[in-house]
């Protein structure tokens, strides 16, 4: 079974439709890339698949497994933690927190937890860090440690290169594309960058004024990528 | 200065000077708690905003002639506070919009309705005592003084409790909303202290000057502090410090409560400042 299957979805927000009659699956250890112009809807879907705005109709279904808040997430940075006060550690541990409920504090195996994460970004170093202090590659994996926090089966990625240096874009990539080699997570990323997407992803959804959905290869020959490729992309 | 010192010894010997001392003290602490995030969560206003809407509220009792208008302005602020946390990062009005329509609002219709209804003779002395706090903290019964510390000791229980969930949510609402915590409910949380501890602390520095108290502490701390906690710890030690020097200074040069407190803070905010540069420019 899927480990998540959209049916049908309408997106949009204040009454207006931005996306209709959206219908894909994503099984476990799929690399998913979602691509499309601005405005397309790219992050709303994904906070519809997240649970933080609901569609105007359709569902998304959860199985193999996967439930709701066991969802990793990485989302684009806010202004609010461009200055917030807190160490690498606070922020990693804060991504068990979703499967807490209501014990107050973090513990044991919580702790053993955001520690292995943060030796998997290669973080150890900066342990004791202030998040604002690091640079954005940095920051970037700190994030990413706190979203394996809250899982291994399932990660959301929004745009997570967005504004790296290519170096550093690079290493992002890397990082994802062994998440989804060596541990099976399955990746759903958000992305500008058709190349990129088209070199690490097995799939690849489309949305926009043409809706795909298929694997890369189709994609390539489908005419979504033509309009889309000669963007400029 | 050994006069000064005879002075003071001889006021704390009054009970009315150690109950306006532990009150002091318990109510910095509170507002020192929730400051950090509030300041995160470019809130930094929302002392002032709320705190006009407690001065409204007690315009309304005064006009009512309710003899205790605690409860009311308790349960106004409250609803005020929930209204404005209540969305959080996805609101429609930011933020700062709100905070600034509710406070000067509020502001506005109470003053309105004393000056209409006239409730008492010294108009311009009472809002005046509200505004920038009076002397009653120095008239504090033993009642008082006990209310204060319940509400302070679940001020400070709830904090704690609830403080990795606080800072889930302070650093990114939608990611811990993602993954299953309750970001709605602890936002609400957030807001109902928050007020209980506005109304708490117009008493003792009056509605004009409550953001201080919430705001310096925790800027101060940031300037120097590098992690949630150590930042948290630093901006309640240092708050409890400020409002203990204030009201010792207050006491023995006789200068308004309040204003001297924010006085010491403001010279505590200087001196985390340049001590920031330094270390900063020392790496």
């Amino acid at each position: 079974m899927a480990q998540l299957k959209c049916e049908n979805l309408s997106l949009g927000y204040d009454g207006t439709e931005i996306l209709s009659g959206l219908s894909f699956e994503v099984n476990r250890g799929d690399y998913l890339c979602i691509v499309g112009e601005n405005g397309s809807g790219k992050t709303t879907l994904m906070k519809t698949i997240l649970g933080l705005r609901q569609p105007l109709s359709g569902k998304v279904v959860f199985g193999d497994g996967l439930k709701k808040n066991s969802i990793g997430y990485l989302p684009q940075q806010t202004d609010v933690q461009k200055d917030f006060p807190a160490s690498v550690w606070e922020i990693v541990l804060s991504g068990c927190q979703g499967g807490m409920g209501l014990r107050p504090f973090y513990n044991k195996e919580d702790k053993k937890l955001a520690l292995e994460n943060i030796e998997k970004m290669r973080l150890s170093d900066l342990k004791k860090r202030c998040y604002r202090e690091l640079s954005g590659g940095q920051q970037q994996r700190v994030l990413l440690a706190r979203a394996l926090c809250a899982t291994g089966d399932i990660l959301l990625l929004d745009e997570p290169v967005a504004g790296l240096d290519p170096k550093v874009t690079a290493e992002m990539y890397e990082i994802i594309s062994s998440l989804n080699r060596d541990y099976n997570t399955t990746i759903i990323m958000i992305s500008h960058d058709i190349q990129a997407a088209l070199r690490y992803a097995g799939k690849i959804l489309h949305i926009g004024d043409r809706v795909f959905f298929g694997t890369k290869e189709e994609y390539l020959e489908s005419e979504a990528s033509q309009s889309f490729g000669k963007g400029g992309a | 200065m050994a006069e000064i010192i005879t002075k003071v010894t001889t006021y704390l010997s009054y009970p009315f000077v150690q109950y306006a001392l532990i009150v002091g003290v318990l109510i910095a602490l509170c507002s020192s708690l929730l400051g950090v995030t509030l300041v995160l969560k470019r809130f930094s206003f929302i002392g002032d905003g709320l705190s006009h809407v407690a001065f409204g509220a007690m315009a309304i009792a005064a006009v009512l002639k309710l003899t205790n208008n605690m409860p009311l302005v308790l349960v106004i602020t409250i609803i005020c506070a929930v209204l404005l946390l209540r969305t959080g990062q996805n609101t429609k009005i930011k933020g700062d919009a709100s905070i600034a329509m509710i406070s000067v609002g509020a502001l506005a219709l109470g003053y309105l309705l004393m000056h209409v209804f006239e409730p008492s003779n010294n108009l311009s002395g009472d809002v005046c005592s509200t505004l920038f706090g009076s002397t009653s903290i120095l008239t504090l019964s033993q009642l008082d003084v006990w209310l204060c510390i319940i509400l302070s000791i679940i001020v400070v229980a709830v904090f704690i409790l609830f403080y990795n969930k606080i800072f889930a949510v302070t650093f990114d609402e939608n990611f811990a909303r993602a993954t299953g915590t309750r970001a709605g409910l602890y936002n609400l949380l957030i807001a109902v202290v928050i007020a209980v501890i506005i109304v708490l602390a117009m008493n003792l520095v009056g509605s004009l000057l409550i953001s201080a108290l919430v705001i310096f502490p925790a800027l101060s701390a940031m300037r120097i502090f590098k992690s949630f906690k150590s930042v948290t710890i630093c901006s309640a030690v240092l708050s409890v410090v400020c409002s203990l020097a204030g009201i010792l200074i207050s006491v023995a040069c006789e200068t308004p409560v309040g204003s001297t407190i924010v006085a010491v803070d403001i010279i505590v905010f200087f001196v985390f400042m340049i001590l920031g540069k330094i270390l900063t420019f020392k790496k």
